[in-house]
């Protein structure tokens, strides 16, 4: 086995046993990174220098007896998260140059906890899309088939796990962007509670939906993931001052009298692919036989959850987005004269298309004479969604899901078609948009050999019980095992099933 | 059309944003779809219902006022486009008067 293959627990037990180093495992991941990442695009930036001195630190602390949880681990980085001194883009032209002069509270952590930052994953351009194509810096593909998005907007994170191209990464998730593309590249990938983890140093796009967490190989690397970067932040106020758990204990295969709760608004859901229906029915008799009870839960406000968020997060998107003035940081297009001018020019040539169309949706919908039927009345039916999740807690645990409702798409399918790309996020917006945690995991494949994830959703500082679910899943399963077949003897890459 | 070229054009300027014809065609034929998709929540009763702005119920977040560090000047300003002196430097923004 290569060293970049190995698991962050797997990991951890070598380095512990001095039997390789955290500088021998970081030269792995970046000759992997060398080998593979032209193909897949899942980096901006590599940080090659910084990275190896952070190994040679971590070999320091371990030889001295210290460490912390997680010393010598090679980490993806979304790039929408400040890193100070290497440059964070939001994989945006406006922002392309940019160098952040501090770090994110989840950096620090990451640092205090000795992990090694190996360079910053490509994405959807201001965490805005599905499926990575709205990245000005790049395409990124696949691992399971290099002619398919990755998913997105943490596409490039979930992309480098999958591809063994780090041993876990931080994405965001505004609507699913951590869930959906952890689906497509057959990782694990956590939502955590919003308030859990601190968003002070990430770039924001929708603030009260926005939420850093983990993608990972396996449930056991997530929760430690989750127990480095949770807690408290006084420097984000909507961070919650809740003692952090060790997530590491909650790992049980026992899900006995669990009661899983199957909403009835998402199967048979219009564009609900039956391929990964089958999938999900298979995944929930599984966690029956070890002793969960599923029953028909209800929530009724479930069909209204695009249009919600759709308004929602365009509207805080248009304010968040203001800062782009070509004045402090960030691209400046100088071309014409006076401040207004600068101020459109450089707007105009720094957004790509998608960022544009959700700062005028979002603009509009917080216009006067437009407010009260647009972002008025989304903030209202965002209430009842939440009522509905209270309500689904009184009587079930936890509530299973499929992710997206197909497998990954063709690079270029949806490009032009805003709404269908929009209406594919339907059953990751809720969590957002009711504040709970979600976590994908890998349960099965399609037809044609692509992953599909299973999603469980809890209720608020739950993610204790949807991590016993994930792990208890594991423990039964051999998904999480497989890898794409990207070092194929002869050299081929599956471009996509035969149609 | 849900939303006109006009109302399009007006909102790019409140957003700052320059638009050709053929982006104000494009966006008013997407946004205009996306909008008639809105609709559907004209179907629910929120009669009474208070709207909600965060999934938690948030109190303000207070800390005592001390005296700390903040970010350096060099560091605020290595980003900028152009700085002169300690300082942003922007287009004029105030017309000079024409010398009489």
């Amino acid at each position: 086995m290569k060293l970049y293959e190995l698991t962050i627990h797997a990991a951890q037990d070598l380095l512990k046993r001095r039997e390789i180093s955290a500088v021998d495992l970081t030269r792995s991941v970046l000759e992997r990174i060398r080998e593979m990442d032209s193909r897949i695009g899942a980096y901006i930036t590599v940080a090659e220098t910084s990275a190896l001195a952070q190994a040679e630190a971590a070999d320091r602390a371990i030889s001295e007896g210290g460490g912390g949880m997680l010393t010598g681990i090679p980490l993806a980085v979304k790039d929408l998260i400040c890193t100070r001194g290497l440059r964070t883009t939001c994989a945006s032209r406006i922002l392309e140059n940019f160098v952040p002069p501090y770090d994110a509270g989840v950096i620090e952590r990451l640092h205090a906890e000795g992990a090694v930052v190996v360079g910053k994953a490509n994405m959807d351009e201001f965490a805005m899309g599905s499926s990575n194509e709205n990245s000005a810096l790049g395409v990124t593909r696949n691992p399971w088939d290099l002619s398919r998005i990755p998913g997105g907007s943490s596409g490039g994170s979930a992309a480098a796990v999958a591809a063994d191209m780090c041993l876990g990464a931080l994405g965001s998730d505004t609507g699913g962007s951590i869930r959906q593309p952890a689906s497509h590249c057959g990782v694990v990938g956590l939502k955590p509670t919003y308030g859990r983890v601190s968003r002070y140093g990430l770039v924001a796009f929708a603030s009260s939906l926005d939420q850093i967490g983990p993608l990972a190989k396996d449930v056991t690397d997530c929760a430690a993931m989750l127990s480095a970067i949770a807690g408290y932040d006084r420097r984000d106020s909507t961070a919650v001052p809740k003692p952090v758990p060790d997530y590491g204990a909650a790992l049980r295969a026992d899900i006995k009298g669990l009661r899983i709760g199957l909403p009835r608004e998402y199967y048979g859901a219009s564009g609900l692919s039956p391929e990964v229906e089958s999938v999900i029915q298979k995944a929930v008799g599984v966690l029956e036989e070890m002793g969960a009870r599923c029953m028909e839960i209800s929530l009724p406000h479930a069909p209204y959850v695009v249009a919600v968020y759709y308004l929602i997060a365009p509207s805080e998107a248009s304010s968040n987005l203001a800062r782009y003035d070509g004045v402090k940081y960030g691209f400046r297009d100088a071309g014409r004269e006076g401040l207004l001018e600068m101020y459109r020019s450089t707007r105009s040539k720094g957004f790509g298309p998608e960022v544009q169309r959700r700062i005028i949706l979002g603009t509009y919908a917080l216009s006067a004479g437009y407010y009260d039927a647009y972002y008025g009345k989304a903030s209202q039916v965002r209430t009842l969604i939440g009522q509905d999740f209270r309500e689904a807690f009184e009587s079930c645990d936890v509530i299973v899901s499929p992710v997206a409702p197909t497998p990954a798409f063709r690079i270029g399918e949806n490009v032009d078609d805003p709404l269908t790309m929009y209406l594919s996020d339907i059953f990751t917006l809720s969590a957002n948009l009711a504040g709970i945690p979600g976590l994908s995991v890998p349960c099965g494949f399609s037809g044609g050999g692509l992953p599909i994830g299973l999603q469980i959703m809890g209720n608020h500082f739950d993610e204790e019980t949807l991590l016993r679910v994930g792990y208890a899943f594991e423990q039964a399963t051999d998904v999480h095992l497989r890898k794409p077949a990207l070092d194929a003897p002869d050299g081929m890459d599956r471009q996509g099933d035969p149609e | 059309m849900k939303i006109t070229k006009e109302e399009v054009l007006h909102v790019a300027e409140l957003a700052r944003l320059d638009m050709d014809d053929e982006a104000v065609a494009k966006f008013s034929e997407q946004i205009g779809t996306i909008l008639a998709y809105m609709d559907t929540l004209n179907q629910v009763d929120t009669r009474g219902v208070p709207p909600t702005s965060h999934a938690l119920s948030l109190h303000n977040a207070f800390r005592e006022d001390e005296a700390a560090g903040s970010l350096d000047r060099d560091d605020a300003l290595a980003n900028a486009p152009e700085r002169e002196d300690g300082c942003f430097v922007v287009p004029r923004i105030v017309e000079q008067r024409e010398a009489k």
